[in-house]
Order: C-alpha cells, then sequence, then structure tokens
C-alpha cells in the first residue's frame, strides 16, 4: 500500500516489472544503506560465530577450526564454580536494585518536577540533576571513593549525626557493595531517567487536570488520577525492556569500585568473563558464560513481553 | 531518596486537612526536595574539585568538603608537566572527534535510505539493524573478531573502527526524518534530484537538530571511554586515552581507599603531591571539556531521547 502511495509512477512500473529492477533503480539508497549493513553484518553479527568457542576447547594457536569440540563441558564446569554462582546471584541482586530504585525515583523526580510552575528553576534542576549522565564511570567511582571514604562526606555526615560511632568501611566490606552501586547509579542517572517520563507526562491531555480539578481533585488526586495512569505504557514498555537487560548489571562500575576484598558480592557475570576470558585465557569457559547471559536476557524479554501482552498491557515486540 | 518517598504521604494528609493551605505548602516542600536534590548531585563534583586544588599530604587526612583545606596547585603543576597526559589529552581528542563525523555520516544517510517508504530492502535492513539492540554476541567473541581476526588491537584504529555505528542513534534521526513533510523530498525528486542529492542538499541540513543531539550522545560515549584502551592498547603507552589514565590512577589510590585503617602509614609515606589530588585534578581537567558543551545542547537532546525512546 504505501509504496503505491508515496512512490513515483516511474517506481509503480519498476515495481511491476520484479524486485531487482526496482531495487537497480534505487541504487542510491543502496549506496547510503548496505555499507552500514555490511558494517552491522561483521561487527554485530560475525561475532556470533565465536559462540561456536563455547563447545570448544578452544586454543588461541589452533583457532576456532582447529580446536577440539567438548561439548557441553564448559558449561558443566561453569556450574561447578562457586564463583559463577556468586556472579549469577550478584548480577541479579544488582540489576534488580538498580531497576527499582531507579524506576521509583526517576518517576518521582519527574513527578516533582511536573509539577514546579517557575520555568527557570525547572530548567536549573534538569540541569544540574542530567550532568552525572556525562561523567564517566571511572569518574563516578573515582568521586564515590572520595565521598564513602572512612574519612569521607557520608561517614563525617554519619558521625556527626551520632548515627554511628565509628567510620564505616562503605568500600572495604561486602555486605555493602550491591547498595552502594544502587545508590551511584541512582545519583549517576536519574536526572537522565526522568526525561522519557516527563515527555510522556507532557503528552497527557491538559483537559483531563481541568476535568480533575472541576470535579475536586487536589494535587495528590490529580497526580495518582492522571499523571501516574498518563505514563502507565511508557512505564511498562521500559519495564518490560529492564527485564530483557536484568542480566546486565553493568560491569564498569563493579569493575572499578570491586576489589578482591569485596569480590564475592562485586563480580557480576561481565567481570568474570572478563577475568576468565582476558586475564587467564580460558576463551571457551568465557565465552560459555557470555552466551549463557544472552540466552537468558532472550529469555527474559521474550516472556515479559508475553506476560504483558496477557495482562492487556503495551509490549514491545 | 528515603525524604522523598515520603512525599506523596505528606502531601495526601495535607490535602485531606486544608485544599487552600496545600496550595501553599506543597511548592515550598517540592522546591525545597529539588534545591537538596541539587545539592546531592553537585556535592560530589565540587569535593572533587576542591581536592584537586588541595594540598596533597593535607588530602590524605580527607574530610574535604566545598573548599580546599591547604590550597595547592601542585596536583595541575604535576600534571601539565607530565607529556604522558598532553598525548592522552591528543588521542581522547582527536579520536572523539573522528568517531563523532564518521557517526554522523554514516548514520544519517542509513537513516534517511530507511525512511524511504519506498526502498524495497527498507524492511529486511531495519529488522536486521534493531535485532543488534537486543542481541549481542557478548565479550569474548567481540574481543577475538577485532583483535585476531581484524588485528585492530595495538593501533589507533580500534578506537574508531568498532565504533563508527549506533542503532539507537539511527532510529533517533530516522524518527526525526520522518516528521519533516513527505513533500520536502517528493519535489525534489521531480526537479531531477537523486536520493543522494534530496539528503545531502534538502534533509540533512534540516536535520542539525537531531544531528545535535546524536553529536552529543557519540562525542560522550567516545571521550569517556576506557575499556577500549584497557582491552586493546593497554600495552601501547602513545595510544593511552585520558580516561584509561585516570582509570589507572583510580587503581592506584584504590589501595589506599581499601586499606583506610592505615592511613596513618600511608601519610608517613608520601611524598608533596599524592595520586588522590592527581586523579582529581586530571577528573576536573576531563570532565571541563563536558560541561562547556552540554548545558548548550540540552534543549537539543531532550527532544532526541523523546523521539528515540517512542520508537526504540
Amino acid at each position: 500500500m504505501s509504496i503505491v502511495r508515496n512512490a513515483q509512477g516511474k517506481e509503480i512500473r519498476a515495481r511491476n516489472k520484479g524486485f531487482f529492477r526496482t531495487l537497480f533503480s534505487q541504487w542510491q539508497l543502496m549506496v547510503m544503506s548496505v555499507p552500514m549493513l555490511l558494517y552491522v553484518l561483521l561487527f554485530n553479527y560475525g561475532p556470533m560465530w565465536g559462540w561456536v568457542t563455547a563447545f570448544q576447547d578452544y586454543k588461541p594457536k589452533l583457532g576456532m577450526l582447529g580446536s577440539k569440540f567438548v561439548g557441553l563441558k564448559n558449561f558443566e564446569w561453569l556450574f561447578t564454580r562457586q564463583d559463577f554462582i556468586n556472579s549469577i546471584r550478584n548480577t541479579l541482586a544488582m540489576s534488580i536494585i538498580n531497576l527499582v530504585f531507579g524506576t521509583v525515583s526517576s518517576i518521582l523526580l519527574a513527578i516533582l518536577l511536573n509539577e514546579v510552575r517557575n520555568r527557570g528553576f525547572k530548567r536549573t534542576v534538569q540541569t544540574v540533576t542530567y550532568l552525572p549522565h556525562f561523567l564517566s564511570m571511572v569518574i563516578v567511582v573515582g568521586m564515590a571513593q572520595n565521598i564513602f571514604s572512612s574519612n569521607g562526606a557520608v561517614n563525617a555526615m554519619l558521625l556527626n549525626l551520632g548515627l554511628v560511632r565509628e567510620p564505616v568501611f562503605f568500600l572495604g566490606e561486602g555486605k555493602y557493595f550491591w547498595w552502594l552501586v544502587g545508590v551511584i547509579n541512582v545519583w549517576k542517572e536519574v536526572g537522565w531517567n526522568t526525561i522519557i517520563y516527563i515527555s510522556a507526562m507532557t503528552a497527557i491531555d491538559p483537559c483531563l487536570y481541568e476535568a480533575a480539578s472541576i470535579d475536586g481533585a487536589g494535587r495528590f488526586n490529580k497526580i495518582m488520577h492522571v499523571t501516574l495512569p498518563g505514563i502507565r505504557s511508557t512505564f511498562v514498555i521500559l519495564l518490560i525492556m529492564n527485564i530483557g537487560h536484568l542480566m546486565e548489571a553493568g560491569f564498569e562500575i563493579q569493575y572499578l569500585l570491586g576489589s578482591s576484598v569485596v569480590m564475592d558480592w562485586s563480580q557480576t557475570i561481565d567481570v568474570f568473563v572478563l577475568q576468565y576470558g582476558i586475564s587467564k585465557q580460558q576463551y571457551g569457559v568465557a565465552t560459555a558464560a557470555g552466551m549463557f547471559k544472552s540466552i537468558v536476557a532472550i529469555i527474559l524479554l521474550v516472556s515479559a513481553n508475553a506476560i504483558s501482552r496477557r495482562l492487556g498491557e503495551d509490549t514491545l515486540i | 531518596m528515603t525524604d522523598m518517598t515520603k512525599v506523596p504521604q505528606g502531601i495526601a494528609q495535607v490535602n485531606k486537612k486544608n485544599k487552600i493551605g496545600h496550595d501553599r505548602v506543597f511548592p515550598v516542600v517540592n522546591t525545597l526536595i529539588l534545591i537538596l536534590l541539587m545539592i546531592i548531585t553537585l556535592y560530589p563534583v565540587i569535593n572533587t574539585v576542591a581536592y584537586s586544588f588541595n594540598d596533597g599530604t593535607d588530602a590524605l587526612r580527607g574530610n574535604i568538603g566545598l573548599w580546599p583545606r591547604v590550597f595547592s596547585m601542585k596536583a595541575y603543576e604535576s600534571i601539565l608537566s607530565d607529556n604522558a597526559v598532553y598525548q592522552a589529552a591528543w588521542i581522547s581528542a582527536s579520536k572523539t572527534v573522528i568517531t563523532t563525523l564518521l557517526n554522523l555520516f554514516w548514520t544519517s544517510m542509513l537513516a534517511f535510505a530507511l525512511s524511504r517508504r519506498e526502498y524495497v530492502l527498507r524492511k529486511f535492513i531495519t529488522t536486521v539493524m534493531v535485532l543488534t539492540m537486543y542481541v549481542n554476541a557478548g565479550l569474548i567473541p567481540n574481543y577475538l573478531l577485532i583483535s585476531r581476526t581484524l588485528s585492530l588491537s595495538k593501533s589507533y584504529w580500534v578506537y574508531i573502527i568498532p565504533t563508527m555505528f549506533s542503532c539507537f542513534n539511527m532510529i533517533v534521526i530516522r524518527t526525526y526524518i520522518g516528521g519533516l513533510p513527505d513533500a520536502l523530498v517528493e519535489s525534489a525528486r521531480i526537479d531531477g534530484a537523486g536520493d543522494i542529492r534530496v539528503f545531502w542538499q534538502i534533509i540533512f541540513p534540516l536535520c542539525m537538530p537531531v544531528l545535535a543531539t546524536v553529536a552529543l550522545f557519540v562525542a560522550v560515549g567516545s571521550w569517556n571511554s576506557w575499556f577500549d584502551t584497557h582491552l586493546y592498547n593497554a600495552g601501547k603507552k602513545n595510544l593511552h586515552s585520558l580516561q584509561y589514565l585516570l582509570k589507572m590512577k583510580l587503581a592506584t589510590t584504590q589501595a589506599s581507599a581499601n586499606a583506610a585503617k592505615s592511613s596513618a602509614e600511608a601519610l608517613a609515606s608520601t611524598t608533596q603531591t599524592t595520586p588522590v589530588t592527581i586523579r582529581c585534578a586530571i577528573t576536573v581537567i576531563s570532565t571541563v571539556p563536558i560541561l562547556i558543551v552540554y548545558p548548550f545542547l540540552q534543549k537539543y537532546f531532550v527532544t532526541g531521547m523523546a523521539l528515540g525512546s517512542v520508537k526504540g
């Protein structure tokens, strides 16, 4: 349909003559798009051949063609490793903490910003809270080390308020690690994540607020019954996408902030892959771990999507 | 964050009691919360600046707030006399510029081609592209491709070639082009212009707002990346980027942060400028370019984000 409506007469005729005729007449569009298609096939799909190494006892010298196939041995070995089990647990724990903290904080901030009437002030808050998104994780972790160190600002505050007697070693004890990562991620991304919610809120019909006012709704009721339902579909779509990313708790922050002292709590699957694949050169095992992660991620994405469809909500795919 | 969760309850209570009072109270409370949030956001940043201007030995005692305790320019002096920093800054800046330009060039052309409804490969190419956002081969296969198959490691090109395209950015630009009137393209085509010419002479100039957004995303990503250096170019000192330099400083100061109990020992064994102040000074130097650029682009990237998320 759209082809007939949009194309010119020349192309409709060409189309009737066959696919390749049309394709040939569109050589300029091909020049603009095929190079990037080849690029993506090489750099995004090409590495998928590397998944073969997950089933091999991969030796760099022998390469993918020469290495011996070992079936599922790499996967079996992975699940006997306590540090791999730990890294699955840590990945899920940190990404759930990130998801809950991140979603709740950014929706709350979006609501608060939406209620601000002074445009200059609103813009200032937005400019300031977007800023950390643009800082690299290296910088953010450096700042966190200053702030959370035993003589840093957080400990100084806790001591002054009398909440603790001794400085807390936030960076040196495993039990704090997940929460530290959650707090740092919220600090970094809360402002940025409001952008999408605020744009959903500006799409809400102002008549709804007026009607609610006439019915006697106060500010809180308007938030509950107009604003929140208005961002519901955005929330659902983002939730499905985030569930698809549950296996990715990130690795930069864990890699940079973690240390051997807290490794049992800081190592995520990505850090595990990095450690075994790059440092220890056990490519087969590391690829298997990465592949396990990708497969679980796809299963999570598809099932979240299916559940959402079942519940009559919006879907991603 | 706990303060923020209390807010709706607070509003509810006031609301029940007195609607007029609530309309006066809420904006005040809201403003206070947002000011507090800005303080929490800016505190670590200003704290880092304060550290960078503090005396190195004194900085080890910690507890520096928003202002240096013992003012010193030693950290900056020592950085600005270090050739490695200049080299790293040059690598970072040049790779950022080249990556950004290449990204804009390829991504916008592709976005235009995929926005033409009559294009017969449109569906196929779009599907191939969008799938890359959800399926990733993983770190090791990528590493093997780039370092072994393509032999890009230990070279400057590893910063440029693997980062030339992002599907998310393509969707952002395509959505923007989709919002332009179709008549623009059609009238130019009737006048005899080919697709390439239509794009460069008519569509590209109109895309400046969205291209500014994408340029910011790509530039910040390239400027902030350290992992590519870590993975491929760690052994080549002259190819280190600024962020990687910072990452190495982080690793050396980390030991002292973790073993904070022995700070007295550390205090005894340090020279005038310690890594903490140097690290903070490099942080400041590497952040200033972003701080200068980003507020000017704010109005663009907010729209860009909204566009990308609709279709993404």
